[in-house]
């Protein structure tokens, strides 16, 4: 018998947009962009968040969420539905 | 890379160069010190007939001999070996003390984490008594380039 791993992944998947939103709002410099993010908002673009605080941004997602981020992926996280790709893809070889 | 070579690769010069001797420096931090020359221009109007040194020197002259300095020693020593320039991106400094014109100060800097080109450091300015000047956190982007 299969559980049911969709419904699993979808839980997943909002509980850690939830989460990033936490750690974005922090040096997000937009409240508007803030407020209605979906997961095509860009960081720098959107939310104004400058490259420093992105790095501050990726630490915070490593703390957050027990993972550790490469450089080629922190190059990649660049707006929010590549950082969910990126968490749930570290959290699964972990 | 010795505390010499990384004097000579600070972009800096009079009169908005603020570091004076590296004591030390490793992957870990930095010690250096700078005198405040007593006829540094600014101190003609900040204040008047009252001279004392800007808090925003004291902020250079912690960020020149810790993250700037620091941040040439790290890429250099690094794989790639070029020692890179380092932008300011964020401060949080307490102001303790005045420093007058003509006051020696030494800055000590710790690295907290230097992650993804960005350098973050506690940093602490004492004067010649060792009593505290200010102290708190400075970090900045080290790059390739000049000016991003």
């Amino acid at each position: 018998m299969i559980a049911i791993p969709f419904q699993n992944e979808n839980m997943d998947r909002s509980l850690i947009l939830s989460k990033l939103k936490v750690i974005v709002a922090n040096y997000s410099h937009d409240k508007d962009a803030l407020e209605y993010l979906t997961e095509s908002t860009d960081f720098i673009k959107d939310l104004k968040i400058n490259s420093a605080n992105l790095v501050d941004v990726v630490l915070d997602v490593e703390e957050e969420f027990d993972i550790e981020i490469d450089n080629l992926s922190m190059e990649r996280m660049l707006n929010v539905s590549a950082a969910l790709e990126i968490i749930t893809d570290k959290l699964k070889e972990k | 890379m010795n505390k010499e070579e990384i004097l000579t690769h600070l972009p800096y010069s009079k009169p908005f160069l603020f570091v004076d001797e590296l004591l030390s420096i490793d992957e870990n931090g930095s010690v250096g010190t700078y005198t405040y020359d007593k006829d540094l221009d600014f101190y003609k109007g900040h204040f008047k007939d009252h001279p004392v040194t800007p808090g925003v020197i004291l902020t250079e002259t912690m960020a020149q001999i810790g993250l700037v300095c620091l941040g040439i020693y790290l890429t250099a020593t690094a794989a790639s070996g070029l020692p890179g320039h380092v932008m300011l991106t964020s401060t949080a400094i307490d102001f303790m003390k005045p420093v007058f014109p003509g006051e020696k100060v030494t800055v000590t800097t710790e690295k907290v984490y230097f992650r993804f080109k960005k350098l973050h450091c506690n940093v602490q300015m004492t004067n010649e008594a060792g009593e505290v000047v200010c102290k708190g956190t400075i970090s900045g982007m080290v790059t390739n380039k000049m000016n991003g």
